[in-house]
């Protein structure tokens, strides 16, 4: 660890229409140390690395990189004069294998334009080596896994054997045994004098592994200190602005009677195994495991959107087929799916198409569909969420990922489901608005209702839930209740067949 | 450890996922047999070197402009200017290539030019529509299905005036010089008694120069890498907008060549020359595998689709079916060997 900068950039200011996206902003970098960058969703982080990289041109300010003035015309400009950069979403060509993936943009060339597919073999594998990952380069990117693609990544940033590294949420699907491992790189680059800019959501990694926090929060500076001397609730208060007493809300819901229950369930293409469990009227049940586990591929089996091969599903004692979603949405049952952009919002829609998109058949008068109640329903959601919108017919893009799923949750309750099943329903959330998401689950357990929560943040699931399954490799390995366990105790369910 | 090794390990359910798989894996090749079977057996002639070498000629003819548009499609475009090219570059070939003395010639006073020449002001030809077409698609971020639809209506438009200077006044161009026509038609070897046109070497030469691009190549590379995922390419540092122009030019060079040997081909050649040849090349492609989710595709796959195209067509033909009912088999071919070889890349849950 040194005190010479190698990185500063001062007072950037970056303007959208209509937003003021970075307004002053300043960071700066000392050789051989992690910097992490810290905020909610929207506090300008990306924005700012975006800047740094060449991808958004600054309206003003300066960057230095080693004492020089520079400013990168492109990401190309930018790697080749040592900045590289792992982005939040996965950048990748995936149908592509992973050493081509590995040199894209710096293909090793014969001859000025002979691509060499040995010398691309031999060098992935060599960094593959330095770095302790065990991955054939040959390999197609979709066939693996997402953390497996994530490591692929951070070895191909810090391939370009650059000053300063951007890892942008690195860890957000890696398992715990894959983050000790991209920790051990990063020792390995503080050694070598890189510079780590560090953006992620995990407190306790964020304190775990870094020399200096600046916080940001809508576009501006907070605050910039020495990590020895933050805290998470310092952090918290500096990200949200002001103290959060609670990290959750009291649980006022009370299990009733058994309403679902799982007998035997085995998926024909993943990897589900003998799936049985149940959940009661009012109970939030939670389910744990590792990164393919195998809880979502459940979720999506009961819901009839992936296919089954074995098992019985009954809803208050009455068999339920579940075919299709369409089926399982009359049978009562509601999925709110993992990845939200992808399956989730309806993005160029405004708020009131996304929220009644599921109902529609109840609006239909003959073969038109009643504008009026539909409004008045989306109304309803955008009260009883409060859902932060200028008005119904907002594009459901422009709102922040809480509110996006605030609208989701709205959809699913129209559906007025019996069983919730919830995946990931905090992913990529802001702090506070993760409090609402947590109140809102409680109060829909409250009203009778059957929640299931799949989660990998655990503290949410101990907080959040009555019950908690274990997955692993497929199977059911455990049964905590939340009142008494732990994570630890969880953990160890959970790597049985990891 | 060999797949047949592989195989014997298995239990049965596995052993029957295996073989379902290499039946939906294999599916165009085990077309390819069934259909020459089939017709084989209708039509005893069928397999006779002169059939061969026909169904083998004209997919040589079609190949080179498949290939072109096989490139538009990786990166998740289409290109429904390629025919009308082709007509316009064979039109030009045509005029530049007409016999001295030849009544009707569009330039009277002008003796044939050279044939590198010519050959070179059509790969040109094609190459600057080409940059077009892609330099609109890249620049203006536009999807090329409406560049390319404003650009054939352009050439077309173009091909027609050049059609009525000089002494053509809009007529078909023919009278093609002996030394064209024999440098593309001519032949240097039989199969048997019948002749492999010349066309056919000079289209396996384009095919083997295309896979090295494809292969072996960074611009090759980048091409998939771009038709994959756009920003992926960008934040590695790929110049996006030069490479799908490239792709573009690379396109339309293709068609150009094809314009060169379609004109002696076919020796008269009009306005209509090359009309739809577009929609057959990308009936090809997607039937060999070139995926219009972009990114997939391979040279091999490209080859497959002209020639079960053609083989179609002929057998269709050799059955003597009639010929209204002909459109309507293509169509569900079409449509059936797309959607068996969409199962290879279905990601089942």
């Amino acid at each position: 660890m040194s005190d010479k900068i190698l990185l500063e950039m001062k007072d950037i200011c970056k303007n959208f229409p209509g937003v003021k996206a970075l307004d002053n902003v300043s960071l700066s970098v000392r050789e051989g140390t992690v910097h992490a960058l810290m905020g909610e969703n929207g506090a300008g982080k990306s924005t700012l690395m975006k800047c740094l990289f060449g991808i958004y041109e600054k309206d003003s300010g300066q960057i230095f990189l080693e004492g020089k003035e520079v400013s990168f015309k492109n990401p190309k400009d930018a790697l080749e004069k040592g900045v590289a950069m792992v982005h939040q979403e996965l950048n990748q060509a995936l149908k592509r294998s992973v050493m081509d993936n590995m040199w894209l943009g710096r293909y090793p060339k014969y001859a000025g334009f002979i691509t060499s597919e040995k010398k691309m073999y031999t060098e992935t594998m060599e960094i593959f080596k330095t770095l302790g990952i065990d991955t054939n380069p040959k390999e197609i990117m979709s066939r693996m896994s997402v953390a497996q693609r994530q490591m692929v990544e951070i070895a191909k940033a810090v391939s370009y054997d650059a000053k300063i590294i951007v890892l942008d949420e690195p860890t957000s699907s890696l398992t715990e045994k894959e983050v000790e491992h991209l920790f051990r790189i990063i020792d390995m680059l503080k050694r070598r004098g890189c510079g780590i800019i560090y953006i992620s959501h995990k407190m306790e990694e964020i304190l775990k592994i870094s020399d200096d926090i600046t916080v940001m929060r809508d576009g501006t500076h907070v605050i910039t200190a020495p990590a020895e001397q933050m805290t998470i609730d310092k952090i918290i208060k500096y990200m949200v602005g002001r103290e959060l007493s609670q990290w959750f809300p009291p649980k006022t819901n009370r299990p009733g009677d058994i309403a679902l229950e799982v007998k035997n369930l085995s998926s024909r293409y993943t990897n589900v195994k003998d799936v049985s469990f149940n959940v009661r009227k009012g109970e939030i049940v939670g389910f744990a495991g590792l990164a393919g586990a195998g809880r979502t591929e459940v979720v999506e089996n009961i819901f009839g959107i992936s296919e089954r091969l074995s098992g019985e599903i009954f809803l208050d004692g009455k068999k339920v087929e579940n075919k299709n979603a369409s089926d399982s949405i009359k049978n009562g049952f509601a999925l709110l799916t993992e990845e939200r952009r992808a399956t989730g919002i309806f993005g160029i829609l405004d708020i009131c198409e996304n929220t009644t998109i599921s109902n529609l058949k109840n609006y239909r008068k003959m073969l038109v569909l009643s504008d009026r109640q539909r409004k008045k329903d989306t109304e309803w959601a955008i009260k009883s969420m409060k859902i932060k919108a200028p008005g119904q017919k907002t594009q459901i893009r422009l709102l922040s990922g809480g509110n996006q799923q605030k609208v989701i949750l709205g959809r699913w309750l129209l559906t007025n489901p019996e069983v919730l099943m919830l995946d990931e329903p905090t992913r990529g959330i802001d702090v506070g608005a993760k409090y609402e998401i947590y109140q809102l689950i409680i109060e829909m357990a409250a009203k009778g209702k059957a929640v299931i929560m799949v989660s990998s943040e655990l503290p949410e699931l101990i907080g959040v839930c009555d019950r908690i399954y274990v997955m692993s490799g497929g199977r059911i390995v455990g049964e905590v209740s939340a009142n008494d366990t732990s994570q630890e105790e969880i953990m160890s369910l959970a790597s049985k067949f990891a | 450890m060999n797949s047949l090794q592989r195989y014997k390990a298995m239990d049965a359910i596995q052993r029957k996922n295996a073989r379902k798989d290499f039946l939906i894996n294999n599916s165009l090749y085990i077309f390819l047999i069934a259909a020459v079977v089939v017709i084989q057996c209708l039509r005893p002639n069928f397999l006779s070197p002169a059939s061969i070498v026909n169904i083998i000629s004209l997919s040589a003819a079609n190949l080179p402009i498949a290939l072109g548009i096989a490139g538009a499609i990786i990166l998740t475009g289409t290109d429904l200017s390629a025919g009308r090219i082709v007509g316009a570059v064979a039109c030009v070939c045509a005029t530049l290539l007409q016999m001295s003395g030849y009544p009707n010639k569009m330039f009277p006073g002008l003796d044939p030019l050279p044939l590198p020449v010519v050959f070179l002001i059509a790969i040109a030809l094609g190459a600057l529509v080409g940059v077009i077409n892609g330099f609109c698609t890249a620049k203006f971020n536009l999807h090329p299905f409406i560049v390319t639809l404003s650009t054939q209506l352009i050439v077309y438009g173009a091909l027609l005036m050049y059609l009525m200077i000089g002494n053509n006044n809009g007529q078909s161009v023919s009278g093609l010089d002996s030394s064209y026509t024999n440098f593309i038609t001519g032949s240097i070897l039989s199969i048997g008694s019948t002749p492999i046109p010349n066309f056919v070497w000079y289209a396996i030469v384009v095919t083997l120069i295309m896979w090295f691009i494809w292969n072996k190549t960074s611009f090759g590379k980048n091409m998939f890498a771009v038709g994959s995922n756009p920003e992926a390419a960008n934040v590695s540092g790929v110049n996006v907008k030069r490479t799908i122009t490239l792709v573009f030019m690379l396109a339309g060079i293709m068609y150009g060549i094809t314009g060169f040997i379609e004109a002696a081909r076919i020796g008269s050649n009009t306005a209509a020359t090359g009309v739809n040849y577009e929609l057959d090349a990308i009936a090809a492609c997607v039937i060999g595998g070139v995926s219009f989710a972009g990114g997939i595709g391979k040279i091999r796959g490209v080859i497959i689709g002209v020639v079960l195209l053609r083989l179609i067509f002929v057998g269709l033909t050799a059955l003597s079916i009639d010929s209204n009912m002909q459109y309507i088999i293509k169509g569900l071919i079409i449509l059936i060997a797309c959607a068996v070889d969409m199962r290879k890349y279905l990601v089942r849950r």
